[in-house]
């Protein structure tokens, strides 16, 4: 019971981690209607700057401070040199050159930090353990992380339901046409939505250096895992990337946690290991396939 | 007369090709006919994607998984063969086997297979959701490979030799180029034919213009799906040889960023051309081969040359050599 209470956190504070980057990509998808590949590899410069930053400095919140405005930065930068010219084209042409923009970053990572990963600690104020029920010693940074996550939620929903800017966004989504014909200056505006995307990946990433290695190609598998989050939640809405991501954090950590051991109920255990092993792997994508039988425009398709 | 230099551009390919091995013999460098075994081998690749891509306009970004598959099969029955296990024992009994003539064809049908089912659920969707749909799954056939202990894992799996084929030694790098290069060269003819035929016709309708087919009464899902298949038959033979290329499978013949190589492969050769996209391996391969020789960093040099190609070079190298209007399509 314990060991399931303490997977129920590790799968919610994933699936923290995939909003994170899940909604910043949701907008450009649905606003945008640009495809972008490159993504992750915000995710990875926010990580690369923030555990360098940290590792000069001593200071994760120097870090967290410099990561996340870096990896805005780089995402502007990318969005007035190619994203721009992007927009009006097919897909095909937006997977490939952010396939393009996706080589260079990570050969970029490697030119300028080298090829070994580096490590980061957990800051000394978050090392600790909570026991949030008695006898599950549960992570701080794990906690906390969770924290952040809800919270950019909520700021991300007071952003886009309450403000002028949020007002824009909306409507630039809905028409780009009558946006710009009522005076929002659509191109800003992008630039804008693409920062603000390529920031809350940078601070996905700088969370989750402490726990993971920071590498070169780190941001290639959760990018992958984060199109399933947005294929469940529907392209455009960020409600849908918040109970997307969820979900498939939640299923992807159980999974892999109790799929071995309850198949061994029914099969000798070397065969329930691998057996459940590959299954567990695949679970978010066989969670994908059902919800797109069932709704083939995801859980919380988004207007227009 | 753009007909006439299409006609040349592909002889002049052609016969290049099939130079390879003794130009390469008689140079010195025999290790220019591996280089351009995988060249062919990726151009079988590609081309199966051109079908799906140019003629079907079906953003596919998992076509590795196909690729991947083929090359699997191989692998695994390889690995039964010498293991002297069975592949299976339970609904039918199958044993391992290097004999070419079972293990390619068979290569072919669980790509077709695996196609039938990826396809049959992400041509439900349209845009950006296929485009995501179709990496999922690759990824997810991935991640199961990468699971699988057995089979080497992470690691991968080497095999013991090539396979072996009636009359020919295939282990001889120049009867194995000439295999691949004649394979190559019997798929391009039938995608050639297929898409001049009434089927093509109603792909490339299809692409241009889904509401009018509809209307006309033709169940485009259906012919979509077929062309989905026919493409992963494709990329499935071309796994199949690259197993045997390499004597090696791995996960890594299935990551995503493979899919988005072949797609690269496409575009820079010509998309909706066939013939294109052998140029298009070429050019990738070869690129990366030079550029490989000059800094360990290439790829940030190709990632750039790539969004470039994207934004000012549209119509591939193909088009370019061609010249003329956009008649090649």
């Amino acid at each position: 019971m314990l060991l399931f209470f303490e997977q129920v956190l590790n799968g919610l504070q994933l699936g923290v981690t995939l909003f994170l980057m899940a909604a910043g990509l949701t907008l450009v998808f649905g606003i945008m209607n640009l495809i972008n590949l490159a993504h992750g590899s915000m995710y990875m410069m926010g990580a690369y700057v923030g555990a360098s930053v940290t590792a000069a400095s001593g200071s994760f919140v120097l870090g967290l401070l410099a990561a996340v405005p870096a990896a805005g930065a780089v995402g502007m930068v990318v969005e007035i040199v190619v994203m721009r010219r992007l927009y009006s084209r097919e897909h095909l042409d937006q997977v490939l050159a952010t396939f393009g923009l996706l080589l260079f970053f990570n050969e970029l990572v490697v030119i300028l930090w080298g090829r070994q990963p580096l490590f980061m600690n957990v800051p000394p104020l978050l090392s600790a353990t909570v026991e949030i029920v008695p006898g599950a010693p549960y992570p701080a940074y794990r906690l906390a992380m969770m924290g952040v996550g809800l919270a950019v939620a909520a700021a991300l929903w007071l952003l886009i339901a309450r403000t002028r800017l949020g007002m824009q966004i909306r409507a630039g989504a809905s028409n780009r046409e009558m946006a710009g014909a009522l005076g929002i200056d659509i191109r800003r505006l992008y630039t804008l939505v693409f920062a603000l995307g390529a920031a809350l990946a940078g601070l996905a990433g700088i969370m989750v250096a402490p726990i993971l290695a920071v590498e070169s190609g780190m941001g290639e598998s959760i990018l992958v895992v984060t199109f399933v989050v947005i294929v469940i939640g529907g392209i455009g809405s960020v409600r849908g990337a918040l109970v997307g991501a969820l979900m498939v954090g939640l299923v992807d950590t159980l999974g892999r946690a109790f799929l071995p051991l309850s198949l061994r109920a029914v099969m000798a255990p070397a065969q329930a290991d691998s057996a459940g092993a590959a299954l567990a792997s695949m679970a978010i994508y066989l969670l994908m396939a059902a919800i797109l039988v069932w709704r083939p425009r995801g859980l919380f398709p988004a207007a227009g | 007369m753009p007909r006439t230099r299409r006609t040349l551009v592909i002889a002049a390919s052609a016969a290049a090709l099939a130079l390879v091995p003794p130009l390469a013999t008689a140079l010195g460098e025999p290790f220019l006919i591996s280089l351009f075994s995988r060249v062919v081998i990726y151009a079988l690749a590609a081309v199966s994607l051109d079908l799906i891509l140019g003629y079907g306009g079906l953003v596919s970004l998992g076509h590795a998984a196909f690729f991947g598959a083929g090359a699997y099969t191989v692998g695994i029955l390889a690995f039964h063969a010498e293991d002297g296990s069975p592949v299976l024992d339970w609904p039918l009994s199958i044993s391992g086997s290097t004999d070419a003539l079972v293990t390619w064809p068979l290569a072919v049908l669980v790509a077709v297979v695996l196609g039938a089912v990826i396809g049959a659920l992400s041509l439900r969707t349209r845009g950006m959701h296929f485009i995501m749909i179709t990496l999922a799954f690759a990824q997810m056939l991935f991640y199961l490979f990468v699971s699988l202990e057995h089979y080497g894992g992470d690691d991968g799996l080497s095999l013991w030799s090539r396979s072996a084929a009636p009359g020919l030694d295939l282990s001889n790098a120049t009867s194995f180029y000439y295999v691949c290069l004649a394979l190559l060269a019997g798929y391009l003819v039938l995608c050639w034919r297929i898409t001049r035929s009434r089927f093509g016709m109603v792909m490339q309708g299809a692409r241009q213009n889904e509401r009018r087919l509809r209307a006309l009464g033709y169940p485009v899902f259906r012919y979509r799906w077929v062309c989905f298949m026919l493409g992963a038959a494709g990329a499935g033979l071309a796994g199949a040889l690259i197993a045997n290329q390499t004597e090696f499978v791995s996960p890594a013949l299935l990551h995503w960023t493979r899919s988005g190589e072949i797609m690269v492969m496409v575009i820079l050769g010509g998309l909706g051309t066939l013939f294109g996209p052998v140029l298009g391996a070429a050019a990738l391969l070869l690129m990366e081969e030079g550029l490989a020789a000059y800094t360990e960093h290439w790829m940030v040099i190709l990632g750039p040359v790539l969004v470039a190609a994207v934004l000012f070079a549209r119509r591939g190298l193909f088009g370019v050599l061609c010249g003329g209007d956009d008649d090649a399509r």
